[in-house]
């Protein structure tokens, strides 16, 4: 056991945990958040996606030791269901989710592209939510709620 | 918007619906002894109404379902039924899914049943929770039920009023529904048939706990199973000296080929997981077919067959003039559920009694199951549903459930939480059948379908439990149980045959289903079982024979079709298409298909453009219209 230190959610967090663990681990029951979601542990469904420094990254594969200072997105970062933020109230009003099981990983893929590119073409919107899975097959309407986030230029982006 | 809004944006202050006499409910008729198969829906198995729906004094309204929410969006469409009938906001009422100890029986969760069945019956004892209490209110307030109005739970009459809370006193809901039920006009609803937004989506993009994998009960600990690599693997030897003495391991837990770690956190299960796998040597023997035989399988395992139409004389003489024959088969692979989340339960062993949060489809199914497998009564097993991801049918919930229980069983009093891996899920979760079928028919000189013969061979669709053996652990462990023995589901409904009777109009038919009681894998349901084999098989082999007519396909579907729904959504699928404007080009194609699901449900017809990208032969889907004729919809 190690203790680290972590910037979640623009809160400074510690932890005692074996260096080894997968930051995906350490967000659900160290920290008890429900966001980012075990899917494969292989980096290959995209359910455990969050940003560090804005990127898009695998939580289930990186290793909580090397996360170091850089800030932690979980979709909890971005707004809570009596304030949804910006991409949150996009999701719900186009009902962007079946099971909804993928949809927290697929909400910070997406805002890792518009914290990068805040007005990207439905091609640009495409190509990079392409690398998360949803099973269910709600993908248009994935798609629709991150245009309508993009589009929602002028809004108070969390 | 506020509750006053919604009730008053929603026109429905004053109730419009007509006070017909006849069956209504009164406090003293309401409890008049019906039949239970003359009652609406799943009334049949729970026929009393405060099994449906409660309400407490303080005006709190509970609805009560046996269904499960699978991400189908069933809490938000039984919460509009019932506020419907209640004249109720839909955020007054909080609904309870199945769980063994506090709703009705309903089964499974599965085959497009839960508006049909469990909607039905809320809507009925929603309606007649309604007539009892403005009966009751008519009394209270003096005042002819005709001139009594409501309000969103409160009755109004003579410039007095009284809450349902207030009127809810004693047994008054603790009756048995009526057969028939004064239900509110479609005409005057306010909920029903309205775009409504999910009540869980919330949850699910605020990282709210909206999962069973959410759930963290105090001293929980994490369980991981090492699986026998294959079906008929025999364990040879184990050491789990070196696991047990991993950081957090709790308990290294063996029943004959049933082995697991328990330990304190998950990663630490996770990593005692990998060490135990390494220490255990199996036996293996080659069971499968090869991939390349896997449809050789299925033409040749043994079966039973039954002609479940037969219909006028498919023996036509092929020489002649003018009939032409055609012929054509189709496959379908096994297929797995691939959920995206990975099966998921906690069970936990308190004084003698097991509770278990499970994302089954069926709770009672799996109480039975599992009672059966702990020589418990059934009395002894509390199952909750909790949602997991979307299932598609009959994946790993219920048999990770089972791995919860036994390593409950060997930690009394510790919750504990099994998370498949990914692999556990892909390897172990029930497949879809491989499938075979073939078609043939003959054309008159007319080009119009003179015979029609198919058969089509399937493994079951269905190995639910059932009993313990149909739980993965149970036929693992040192005493195992055996899997119950697979049966047809019969038709109408059907199985491997569900749609395997097409909906067209023919005059000469037959049509086998070859039932495989054999499997080379677990199998079980997927997706609307046969049907989409069946209808993908249908559908083509339509557009063979319309092509052999020289017929256009819409038209030859339609000339072969008399019921009026399903005529209807080819017209409209078709003219919204643009089906007879379209311009043909290279490399550019339309298709099109219709199918009532089990020939008893929703009606579809679907049109679609596509591009063939030369260079690769990849399909790329441009353009899709579909016409949905679904019944009532109430979202």
């Amino acid at each position: 056991m190690t203790t680290i230190a972590l910037n979640i959610n623009g809160r400074q967090r510690q932890v005692d945990t074996d260096p080894a663990t997968p930051l995906l681990y350490v967000l659900r029951e160290d920290l008890a958040l429900n966001g980012a979601k075990f899917g494969c542990g292989l980096g290959q469904c995209g359910a455990c996606t969050v940003t560090v420094d804005g990127e898009a990254v695998f939580s289930c594969l990186m290793p909580v030791s090397q996360v170091g200072q850089r800030a932690v997105r979980t979709v909890e970062g971005l707004g809570t269901a009596l304030n949804p933020g910006t991409l949150q109230r996009a999701f719900i009003e186009e009902q962007a989710a079946q099971c909804g099981y993928c949809i927290a990983g697929m909400m910070m893929r997406a805002q890792a592209l518009l914290d990068h590119n805040p007005s990207p073409s439905d091609a640009e919107i495409r190509r990079h939510m392409a690398t998360n899975l949803c099973r269910c097959g709600t993908h248009m309407r994935i798609l629709r709620a991150v245009r309508r986030a993009a589009d929602g230029e002028g809004m108070h982006r969390t | 918007m506020n509750r006053r809004e919604f009730i008053t944006s929603s026109g429905a202050l004053i109730v419009a619906f007509a006070w017909r006499r006849g069956y209504a409910q009164s406090a003293a008729n309401a409890g008049e002894q019906a039949s239970g198969s003359q009652l609406p829906g799943s009334l049949k198995t729970q026929p009393l109404l405060d099994g449906w729906i409660r309400i407490d004094a303080d005006g709190r309204v509970t609805v009560f379902t046996g269904k499960a929410e699978l991400g189908q969006g069933i809490k938000t469409a039984l919460i509009q039924v019932a506020a419907e009938e209640l004249v109720l906001a839909p955020d007054r009422i909080a609904l309870v899914t199945a769980d063994t100890e506090r709703t009705a029986n309903e089964g499974y969760t599965a085959g497009s049943h839960s508006m049909q069945d469990s909607g039905t019956a809320i809507r009925n004892a929603a309606a007649q929770v309604r007539e009892i209490l403005l009966g009751i209110a008519a009394q209270r307030l003096s005042v002819p039920r005709a001139q009594l109005t409501l309000d969103n739970g409160v009755i109004h009459g003579s410039g007095r009023n009284v809450s349902y809370g207030e009127l809810v006193t004693g047994d008054v809901l603790h009756v048995n529904a009526a057969p028939h039920s004064i239900l509110r006009e479609p005409a005057s609803h306010f909920v029903v048939g309205k775009s409504v937004q999910r009540v869980d989506i919330p949850a699910k993009v605020t990282g709210g706990a909206a999962y069973l994998q959410d759930m963290r009960l105090d001293g929980m600990v994490h369980g991981r199973v090492i699986r026998p690599p294959s079906a008929q693997a025999v364990l040879k030897s184990i050491d789990t000296s070196g696991v047990e003495r991993l950081p957090g391991v709790l308990k290294v837990v063996r029943d004959g080929r049933f082995i697991a770690v328990v330990a304190q956190r998950e990663f630490q299960a996770i990593a005692a997981m990998r060490v135990l796998a390494q220490n255990v040597q199996w036996d293996e023997h080659a069971t499968l077919p090869a991939p390349d035989q896997i449809y050789d399988f299925v033409r040749t395992a043994p079966s039973q067959d039954y002609v479940i139409l037969d219909r006028g004389n498919t023996t036509v003489d092929t020489s002649a003039p003018g009939v032409k024959t055609v012929t054509a088969s189709y496959r379908r692979p096994y297929q797995m559920h691939g959920s995206i989340g990975p099966s998921c339960a906690i069970a936990q062993f308190v004084d003698g009694k097991y509770t278990i949060w499970s994302h089954t489809q069926g709770v009672y199914p799996l109480r039975k199951a599992v009672s059966e497998m702990l020589s418990l009564s059934e009395e002894q097993v509390h199952c909750v549903h909790v949602e997991g991801s979307g299932c598609y049918g009959h994946n790993g919930a219920d048999d990770v459930a089972a791995d919860a229980a036994l390593l409950a069983r060997a930690l009394p009093g510790r919750p504990v939480r099994v998370q498949w891996m990914r692999e556990d899920e892909h390897g172990s979760e029930p497949y879809g059948p491989a499938m075979l079928s073939s078609a043939k028919a003959t054309l008159d000189a007319a080009g119009d379908i003179a015979t029609w013969r198919y058969e089509v061979w399937s493994n079951s669709h269905s190995s639910r439990p059932g009993g313990a053996g149909d739980l993965l652990a149970a036929t693992h462990l040192a005493q195992p149980f055996t899997p119950t023995p697979p049966k047809p589901i019969p038709q109408p409904e059907g199985g491997g045959d569900r749609n395997a009777i097409p909906f067209y109009t023919l005059t000469n038919a037959h049509v086998i289903h070859h039932f495989l009681p054999q499997a080379p894998l677990r199998v079980s349901a997927l997706r609307s079982l046969g049907a989409y084999m069946n209808v993908f098989s249908v559908e083509s082999f339509m557009d063979e024979l319309a092509r052999a007519a020289n017929a256009d396909p819409v038209a030859y579907r339609m000339r072969h079709m008399q019921d009026a729904r399903a005529l209807e959504v080819m017209r409209v699928a078709a003219d919204q298409f643009g089906w007879t404007a379209f311009k043909r080009r290279p490399a550019y194609g339309r298709g099109f298909a219709f199918a009532r699901y089990k020939n008893l449900a929703a009606y579809l017809a679907i049109a679609c453009e596509v591009e063939v990208l030369r260079d690769t032969g990849e399909l790329r889907v441009l353009r899709v219209v579909a016409a949905v004729d679904s019944g009532e919809a109430v979202n």
